[in-house]
């Protein structure tokens, strides 16, 4: 169990971590997320007693970390994969921390094995790739078989192979009765793996709750419906009718639409009121993904923008287009705040989300100019002259005149992982035994 | 992929309810929890100092110089003259001596200041959260080391010049001499070392703290040289005086000048001055951030 009360670091004026505080429970992987500077590093070199905290205090078992008789015997971390003497070998290195923790010997060779790095546990470690010097920091966290685990970005450079055994590696830990408190920017790797989520943005702690209800608390849950595609004035009509019930309908790539606002059954007595046949109506979660970014775009510190070449371009010939911005440059205006009456928005929006340089961005009503934002979605209005665009019949993907850039943040797959979710924690420990 | 938990074998869990530790539920470890104290970091220390390259290198070269210097400079005094006039034959050890120091120097730095440099430190750190326990099993483990090394390097060449010179009108070395001659400048050069490995955890930066060492080492001889005018007359003197070098040359009773530090003073004055920058290190040690 991890206790953090009132946690705070400053360094000279500027504050790191503030007035953090948050438990992790043992039995459950915790996940540990926020954006880049955030602090998440600056708090768990406060729990392992690496920084002393400004003010606060946070706890092991009741016991500050430098308090804890031998420590590496009741914590286990991995902070930093290349926090090792690059000259030394793997198993000196290991050894050296055993022998410092007073673990026998044999064990070194058995976390060699655990990792997978017995054959060149004689390497020296500089010539390690990042994938390995990670399994090594995992060997040095796991060598004292401690019953709290920390591991900071323990994915990070692991082939594929390497990802699901640490997925079933955090997992196997916590259901062994360990907490394990993780940091992580993959929200697909969280979504499968932790069970609960601490938040923070800017050094201040953002949410702290279940994955699934952070998911339901940040996020717009939202009804499919899909009309038949042989007939898209049905859908016209649907959508015309949903907007008068005061839903709000976009419309997505493959033809099918995203309503908000309205019940399930509520959408289904006015299909058939207005005479519509269905093809689909659907509950959908949205992923972790768009949960995490909805929540922390206003405590992002570090925002790409869009790569103009202002003024070192050659001047264009006669008739030439400008090229088009390629999709992904910039940082997606998408993720608008929830409307109010979604409820669940503990952190207060700083700015709105900037998408200054207007690439293709239907569903972004901060890029409307003008527009009020009643919903999440934003009015349908700006959307109108993309809706019409789109193929009247046949899956949209198909289509050239859809411009590629809608794909990225409104394809419906971003749901799955979420919704997937239960079924993986069911079915995939048993991989990694 | 191998299982995360394999089976431990002494699993017989003989004694570890006895051991400290909180019991807070959840997980409880087989393997059984000893209490760690300055033995397991000292033996920590001792893996750690033996299986980096940068031990082999300079105390190498610190070999090198120091047998190849000697053994050159008793050479070429044996064979050009037999005009020792009575001096004492373990004074060619010096220059050998003085060279190598610059190799335990940077031993020493980077016992201490590569841990930060690679970031090492904060994953010893967290395996011993006793932070002054580290720095004092370094200490020990690199000063032994360093006294060995130094202790084998200067008593042979010592014994190679007293039997080279023997007809060259060296005098017999005293009992004394040859203590001062081994055991003190093997001290001496070991808690130069040292001081230099407390410097590094002080100024944490490799070259930084190399630089400083090298600094205090030469800097005050060169200054000296260039101080002429008459009124720095006395600091001139100190400086000379109280140099390293001049220091290290004490012990074989063959000092720039008639005053100043002499017999066993050099060693005192490191001892000194050694204990109060451990006792600083440790205080900031204590403070800082990893």
């Amino acid at each position: 169990m991890i206790e953090a009360v009132g946690l705070t670091k400053r360094y000279g004026d500027k504050t790191a971590v503030y007035n953090l505080s948050f438990q992790v429970r043992p039995g459950a992987v915790t996940g540990f997320l926020g954006p880049n500077g955030s602090g998440k590093s600056t708090t768990m070199r406060m729990i392992l007693g690496l920084d002393n905290p400004t003010s606060g205090q946070v706890t092991i078992g009741g016991f500050p970390y430098r308090k804890l008789p031998n420590a590496p015997r009741q914590v286990g971390a991995l902070l930093d994969a290349k926090a090792v003497h690059g000259g030394r070998s793997a198993r000196s290195h290991l050894l050296s921390l055993a022998q410092l923790s007073g673990i026998p010997a044999r064990r070194v060779d058995e976390v060699l094995g655990v990792v997978g790095l017995q054959d060149v546990a004689r390497k020296r470690s500089k010539g390690f790739s990042l994938g390995m010097g990670q399994r090594l920091g995992i060997a040095a966290a796991l060598l004292g078989d401690p019953q709290v685990l920390l591991f900071d970005e323990p994915v990070n450079g692991l082939d594929p192979e390497g990802i699901l055994w640490v997925r079933n590696l955090m997992k196997a830990l916590a259901a062994e009765g360990r907490t394990v408190f993780v940091s992580s920017h993959l929200m697909s790797e969280m979504a499968l793996t932790a069970d609960h989520l601490i938040v923070i943005g800017r050094g201040q702690l953002l949410s702290d709750m279940s994955v699934r209800d952070f998911i339901s608390a940040n996020s717009a849950d939202f009804a499919r419906v899909r009309t038949p595609d042989t007939e898209p004035q049905l859908r016209e009509k649907l959508t015309s009718a949903l907007t008068e019930a005061g839903g709000h309908v976009l419309p997505e790539q493959d033809g099918g639409l995203r309503v908000t606002g309205l019940p399930l059954p509520r959408i289904s007595d006015i299909a058939h009121d207005t005479d519509v046949r269905l093809w689909e109506l659907s509950p959908h979660q949205a992923s972790l993904e768009e949960a995490y970014m909805r929540m922390t775009q206003g405590a992002v510190d570090y925002r790409s923008t869009t790569d103009q070449k202002a003024g070192l371009m050659q001047q264009l010939p006669p008739g030439a287009q400008p090229p088009m911005p390629v999709p992904g440059q910039g940082q997606p205006g998408w993720y608008a705040p929830p409307s109010p009456q979604q409820g669940g928005q503990p952190f207060a929006m700083g700015q709105p989300p900037a998408n200054p340089y207007g690439a293709p961005n239907p569903y972004g009503a901060p890029a409307a100019p003008g527009a009020a934002m009643p919903g999440p979605y934003g009015p349908p209005a700006p959307m109108a002259p993309h809706a019409p665009s789109q193929p009247p019949q046949g899956p949209a993907q198909d289509a050239p005149a859809v411009p590629a850039p809608d794909a990225a943040p409104a394809a419906p797959a971003p749901a799955q992982p979420a919704a997937a979710s239960p079924a993986a924690d069911l079915t995939k420990p048993e991989d990694a035994r | 992929m191998s299982t995360p938990q394999p089976p431990m074998p002494q699993a017989a869990a003989p004694n570890w309810q006895a051991a400290p530790g909180p019991s807070y539920g959840g997980y409880t470890s087989p393997i059984p929890v000893v209490r760690t104290h300055l033995g397991h970091a000292l033996a920590s220390e001792w893996t750690k100092i033996k299986s980096v390259r940068s031990t082999i290198w300079t105390l190498g070269v610190f070999m090198v110089l120091v047998v190849g210097i000697g053994l050159l400079a008793a050479v070429v005094v044996s064979n050009s003259s037999s005009e020792m006039n009575g001096e004492n034959p373990l004074s060619l050890g010096f220059f050998g001596l003085l060279l190598g120091s610059m190799c335990i120097i940077t031993l020493g730095v980077l016992t201490t200041a590569s841990e930060y440099g690679t970031g090492m430190i904060r994953t010893t750190m967290t395996a011993c959260p006793s932070r002054s326990r580290v720095l004092a099993a370094k200490s020990i483990v690199f000063f032994l080391v360093a006294f060995v090394v130094t202790l084998v390097a200067s008593g042979f060449i010592a014994f190679v010049d007293a039997s080279l010179l023997e007809n060259n009108g060296a005098k017999d070395p005293s009992a004394g001499e040859w203590l001062k001659g081994t055991v003190g400048v093997s001290l001496y050069i070991a808690l130069l070392g040292l001081l230099s490995l407390i410097v590094g955890s002080i100024i944490r930066h490799s070259a930084g703290a190399i630089t400083v060492m090298i600094g205090a080492v030469l800097a005050p001889l060169v200054i000296a040289l260039f101080m002429f005018s008459q009124s720095l007359e006395d600091v001139r003197q100190a400086l000379f005086e109280y140099s390293i070098p001049n220091q290290l040359s004490v012990f074989y009773s063959n000092s720039l000048t008639e005053s100043g530090p002499s017999g066993w003073d050099p060693l005192w004055i490191i001892v000194g001055v050694t204990a109060v920058a451990f006792a600083g290190a440790v205080a900031l040690l204590e403070q800082r951030d990893v």
